[in-house]
């Protein structure tokens, strides 16, 4: 199968990847890559769980071909924080509030969550609830992601 | 004790990892490894007549194909029947591949290993498979009709028959009482199709060095998993290890073990000396895992002027699908569980367990219970409609009181011990919820309703689990348990046990679980029992440690053990501080040494340290290191309870039900840590708005499910859960050394009750079938209009 050079720039780094038109970005950025951290949880662009950041807007990357996406910046969920262990506020904020247990669809949501906040530094209540609700969770009722989200914003303004 | 973070808002230790990317779920493993591919069943019903693999013997990178002509005679056989029970007469369960017939859509029936996934599935598009295909067996009443048989050699479809029975203390039956009841009602009530739907399916991969044999399987039992695939693949037991590695969710699907994955995958790892992984997707997961919750429901019940039950006798078909590896758990579950936090006068119930060509049924979070409490609780607003009184009221009447405990329901619960609860207290249960909710000042506005519903759940079901903990000579504390994690926070509540116990700062404090590697004998991560099971276990085995801990402490300080204590991970003499030992040196003295390989070990070798030279250096009855193992198994389940309150606004046009409020009120003894708690409620109630509005598994006449996808199959998002308000009574247990009951179902079981309870208020109109959508609620309203 014919298999095409590309180069994403995956958190600031240009990596280069050799993959058939075919290969999903999601797969291309877990398997090609080694970055585990973007998840797959329905492969038809429903759960959000594979959500990453391209060129700073959310998109699924189990809907998006990696060679399609040749020459463009991509964060995950491993870009996120700063150097070394820390965490970005929305991680923090994830973590002070228990916004999430089996953490398979956390990525997604920090993901989704990163770029709402950077567009609406103070969302209200009801666009917190619109601004993650294309991303599925099971374990937590979203709640406590509601909470980190507004806490995140809180964290970001200080 | 300083240490004291029992019961604390301890922060998850699991977080750091799973926020950054650095989780390893079984998918981000094994990079290297050949991926597999199963083609399975199109039809519901069929005969393999032929299977043609040669299309896809050009694929690239195929490697191996697989049929059931090719399995080895122990994996040729059926799978395991894993719960056995009397009253399972016709037991069935598939092979590993499709042997001659195919009895649901999904059935595996080919197995494919090519150098990654996309090229299996290449292989499995290529692959031909010649069926004949049979009528399906669909919908439970057909079933139940028995005209079209599931198994050829299962007359009636009929897999279990079960009646249990408690009479009056009177000792007359359910019947009689019914039947010499002052009012008596008769109705059915049904509940649909649903799944515990992880974000996570299955998933397995395996290693095979020539001799010994390692497994990571997305699993809640990675021990059992371990015994079966030794069984199957007749490997010895220690040559065999598996690994749950972190898992993204469970709620039930992932108890169920062995799935022919977790063979097959193994096998080909071993026949290909190549590392194979499978990777479910979510196709897969819909038609080839497991769905629970479709029952048929009539109940008869008798009860007097206060509405207080004298008869209930309940009769129930339970639609298990194709096959019953799990047994008959679920509807034992409903049988026993039905009864809440009632003191029924005389109770009847009878199941049929009911094999149709659907995806099999093994337990999802509630296990039946969502079922049973549906019943109860609907038969509770009917006698409070009927009798015109209060449906709180009528409850309350019914209630258990505190001073009945222990309290005999006088039947087998589904550990086949007697179904006695513990302790509990209902009425202030009722009455927190009540004021939470606002029961007494509801303001009843047109198209808005309350509603109520109360559940008693057993938790904490043995036969045991275990804890090892050891603490090594840097002072850090190393807990282990065999059970697995999918999300709970084990790591943190466990570690909080630890802590506590030992007297040492959580920091010091890991915990490892489902790892079969650090911890052999366990049983799994399911009806609730995690915290009280292993969390107890690890409780046991600390004091073991700190026991040890203590004697050795009190040699080398000159001091009686009893006038020690340990805080901050250092043993003093109470009062004392001065007069210590850490526990990393307790830790170092407590392994004599003849070889020194660092400082602290130093100080343990033969010539530096002070033992008596008469004596051996590790005492009769003792063992070298600061390490301790123990084991929980309790005479029988704790029983938690809880109740919830709705109110609810059913649009006037559309139909939409919108919940305005939701508040729950639970009682699992102890809390360990408030905010898990807290989390589990939150988790279970939004799965339980799912159940009850928009989940179901639609199944058309063929056999065929026309939603198995998350575009079809309506999942609530942060859209559809309503703010949950909670509060906690805790009433501990007397079973447990810790007090503590189980949490992990709760939240999900009452929820199809109270808005049934909720809807019906607001309408006027009786809601017996959930889940309800807004079509559904239009078409009653259209049917009692005219």
């Amino acid at each position: 199968m014919r298999r095409h050079d590309i180069t994403l720039v995956v958190n600031g780094v240009a990596r280069q990847a050799s993959v058939p038109a075919r290969r999903l970005l999601s797969d291309c950025l877990r398997h090609d890559l080694g970055l585990t951290g973007t998840h797959v949880g329905c492969e038809h662009g429903v759960c959000g769980c594979c959500t990453v950041l391209l060129d700073g807007q959310p998109v699924r990357s189990c809907l998006t071909f990696a060679v399609s996406v040749d020459g463009h910046e991509i964060t995950t969920v491993e870009g996120l924080g700063g150097d070394g262990d820390s965490l970005s506020p929305v991680q923090q904020a994830f973590a002070e509030c228990h916004a999430l247990q089996c953490g398979f669809c956390t990525p997604g949501f920090l993901c989704t969550v990163t770029a709402l906040l950077r567009d609406n530094p103070a969302p209200t209540d009801e666009e917190v609830v619109e601004g993650i609700s294309g991303n599925l969770c099971r374990c937590t009722g979203y709640q406590n992601i509601v909470k980190a989200v507004h806490r995140a914003a809180e964290l970001m303004a200080e | 004790m300083t240490t004291q973070l029992f019961g604390e808002r301890v922060r998850r230790r699991e977080d750091p990892r799973l926020l950054t990317g650095q989780g390893r779920y079984l998918d981000d493993l094994g990079r290297d490894a050949l991926a597999v591919a199963f083609v399975r069943s199109p039809h519901a019903h069929a005969r393999i007549r032929d299977i043609d693999v040669s299309g896809a013997l050009d694929v690239e990178g195929l490697v191996a194909v697989y049929t059931y002509e090719d399995l080895p005679e122990r994996l040729a056989e059926p799978l395991p029947l894993l719960i056995p029970h009397p009253a399972l007469t016709h037991g069935r369960t598939a092979h590993p591949l499709a042997k001659d017939v195919v009895r649901h859509v999904g059935e595996p029936v080919v197995m494919v290993v090519a150098e990654d996934r996309y090229l299996a599935e290449d292989a499995c598009g290529l692959i031909e498979v010649d069926y004949e295909v049979l009528k399906p067996v669909v919908g439970i009443e057909e079933a139940a009709q028995g005209a079209q048989l599931v198994h050829e050699d299962v007359p009636g479809n009929v897999g279990a028959h079960m009646v249990q029975e408690v009479p009056a203390a009177d000792g007359r039956s359910a019947r009689e009482a019914i039947e010499t009841a002052p009012h008596t009602l008769a109705f059915r009530l049904d509940i649909e199709r649903s799944a515990s739907m992880p974000l996570e399916g299955r998933g397995v991969y395996a290693r095979w060095d020539g001799s010994d044999l390692r497994v990571y399987s997305s699993t809640q039992t990675s021990t059992s998993v371990r015994m079966a695939i030794a069984a199957k693949l007749e490997l010895p037991l220690p040559h065999v290890e598996v690994i749950a590695p972190d898992v993204g969710g469970g709620f039930g699907v992932k108890i169920m073990h062995p799935w022919p994955e977790e063979i097959l995958v193994p096998w080909a790892a071993m026949l290909l000396g190549r590392p194979v992984k499978w990777t479910e997707d979510r196709r897969e997961h819909f038609v080839s895992s497991a769905h629970e919750r479709g029952q048929v429901h009539y109940v008869r019940v008798g009860f007097d002027d206060e509405g207080r039950v004298q008869g209930l006798e309940v009769t129930i078909l339970h639609d298990h699908g194709a096959y019953t590896p799990y047994g008959i758990i679920v509807p034992i579950i409903t049988s026993t569980q039905l009864l809440g936090p009632y003191r029924i006068g005389a109770y009847r119930v009878e199941f049929s367990s009911i094999y149709t060509n659907t995806v099999q049924v093994t337990p999802y979070r509630g296990a039946g219970r969502p079922q049973g409490v549906f019943c109860m609780e609907r038969t509770m607003d009917k006698i409070a409609q009927y009798l015109g009184l209060d449906r709180a009221a009528v409850r309350e009447r019914n209630f258990i009181q505190p001073d009945e405990f222990p309290y005999d329901q006088g039947m087998i619960f589904q550990d086949g011990r007697p179904l006695i609860y513990d302790s509990g207290n209902y009425p202030e249960m009722l009455r927190m919820v009540k004021e939470l909710i606002g029961w007494d000042s509801f303001d009843k506005r047109p198209h808005t309703g309350i509603g109520l519903a109360c559940y008693v759940e057993g938790t904490g079901v043995g036969p045991y689990e275990g804890g090892h903990v050891q603490v090594t000579s840097d002072g850090r504390v190393h807990v282990s348990t065999g059970l697995t994690s999918q999300g709970q926070g084990h790591e943190t509540v466990f570690a909080q046990i630890a802590a506590t116990e030992l007297g040492v700062p959580i920091e010091k404090v890991s915990v490892v679980t489902g790892d079969t590697r650090r911890f052999g004998y366990a049983v799994g991560t399911f009806a609730s029992r995690a915290a009280v099971m292993s969390g107890n276990a690890i409780a046991l085995a600390c004091r073991k440690v700190r026991e040890k801990a203590l004697r050795i402490a009190a040699d080398a300080l000159e001091a009686d053990p009893g006038d020690l204590e340990i805080t901050e991970g250092v043993v003093h003499v109470k009062g004392a501080p001065g007069a210590s030992i850490p526990l990393a040196t307790v830790a170092v003295l407590a392994n004599p040494l003849r070889y020194a390989f660092d400082e602290e070990a130093r100080r343990a070798t033969q010539f530096a340290s002070a033992a008596a030279p008469d004596r051996p250096p590790v005492a009769e009855g003792e063992e070298p290191g600061l390490e301790g193992r123990d084991y929980y198994s309790p005479v029988r389940s704790t029983f938690a309870a809880g109740m919830h309150a709705a109110i609810v606004e059913t649009d006037p046009d559309t139909a939409e039900v919108r919940i305005l409020r939701y508040a729950v009120v639970h009682d699992c003894g102890r809390l360990i840590n408030p905010m898990i708690v807290e989390g589990q409620i939150h988790g279970g109630v939004a799965q339980g708005v799912g159940g009850a509005l928009y989940e179901r598994m639609v199944y058309d006449s063929h056999g065929q499910l026309l939603n198995a996808s998350f575009m079809d199959f309506l999942m609530p998002y942060a859209t559809e859960v309503p703010r949950i308000e909670t509060a906690h009574l805790e009433t501990p247990s007397p079973l447990n050394p810790l007090g503590i009951k189980g949490a992990g179902e709760a939240g999900v079981i009452p929820v199809s009750a109270v808005l049934a309870s909720a809807i019906e208020d607001a309408e006027g109109l009786p809601i017996d079938r959930m889940p309800i959508s807004p079509a559904e609620l239009y078409h009653l309203r259209q049917s009692r209009d005219g």
